[in-house]
């Protein structure tokens, strides 16, 4: 499956803010980390802060912040924000109904089932859990 | 204050009563005759790699685990199966499950297997949740399944 640029820095940057609600980024900081657009990037985090993931701080040292619940919220919820297919928009070039293009709509729904049911399962705090712990860059430097 | 220590156990006759009204509470469906005959077959009879797992709070239960380990079903290796696991509502995200998950796979892992696997609803995203929290992901396995229509 391929998600949109957007949902994809969405996820990059709530998952980011998350990982420490304390934490303050600003978008350059999330961008320079992911190698991003920065411009794209400051478009998806206003649609954050208008969804109440994320709230914006400001002030010196301000940027974004974690507003959500970790237990809760999920990939899903992040996700539907920013692909329109995951709320059920239909496709305006689709076939009329033959039998051979309701055959696929149904194979394209058992996949939409599938992936819903996916990242409705996986709360950002199940995801941060599991995820590769980065290499402590001191620890390494000092066992050199 | 620190919370009551939670004790995991083997399931005896008497928790019958209150797994059945436990599992009543999460489906809204009353199953007396079903977890009668999980209770012969896991609890009251012994078998190899079946396992009927309780915890219970100061005596009283706050949750259950079941499952087995099934053998070349489905063309698998031998693999621990989770048929259920349920947690009273006043004690979720306190630990409860994810003990009883640990202490069954532990079970397993003694038996000589090392997968555990299981199968939940789509619609069913608190255990969907739970079973990812705990490192669970899609398996090799695919669940297929058709209506049988009128006969």
């Amino acid at each position: 499956m391929r998600l949109q640029k957007s949902t994809q820095f969405a996820l990059y940057a709530v998952l980011e803010l998350a990982a420490d609600p304390e934490r303050q980024l600003s978008t350059a900081d999330i961008a320079a980390r992911y190698g991003i657009s920065a411009h794209h990037l400051a478009k998806v985090m206003r649609r954050l802060v208008r969804a109440g993931l994320i709230q914006s701080v400001r002030g010196v040292g301000g940027g974004y912040r974690f507003s959500g619940n970790v237990r809760r919220v999920t990939l899903w919820d992040v996700m539907e924000l920013f692909e329109p297919d995951a709320q059920g928009v239909e496709d305006d070039e689709a076939a009329i109904g033959t039998p051979i293009s309701q055959a696929l709509d149904n194979v394209r729904a058992e996949i939409d089932d599938l992936t819903r049911a996916t990242m409705q399962s996986i709360t950002l705090k199940s995801l941060l859990k599991f995820a590769p712990k980065e290499i402590d860059d001191e620890l390494l430097l000092r066992s050199i | 204050m620190s919370e009551p220590a939670k004790n995991i156990r083997d399931a005896v006759a008497t928790d019958l009563e209150a797994v059945i009204r436990l599992d009543e509470i999460h489906t809204g469906l009353a199953k007396p005759d079903y977890w009668r005959e999980m209770f012969q077959a896991y609890v009251m009879e012994q078998h190899f790699g079946r396992n009927f797992l309780i915890s219970d709070v100061a005596g009283e239960m706050v949750g259950f685990i079941v499952g087995e380990i099934r053998t070349w079903e489905f063309g698998s290796p031998p693999c621990g199966w989770v048929f259920a696991v349920n947690v009273s509502p006043d004690c979720r995200e306190g630990g409860v499950g994810s003990g009883l998950l640990e202490a069954i796979c532990q079970r397993f892992r003694k038996d000589g297997v090392g997968t555990v696997r299981t199968m939940v609803s789509r619609n069913d995203g608190l255990n969907l949740s739970f079973f990812r929290s705990q490192g669970m992901t899609a398996g090799p396995y695919m669940e297929l399944e058709k209506s049988l229509g009128q006969g």
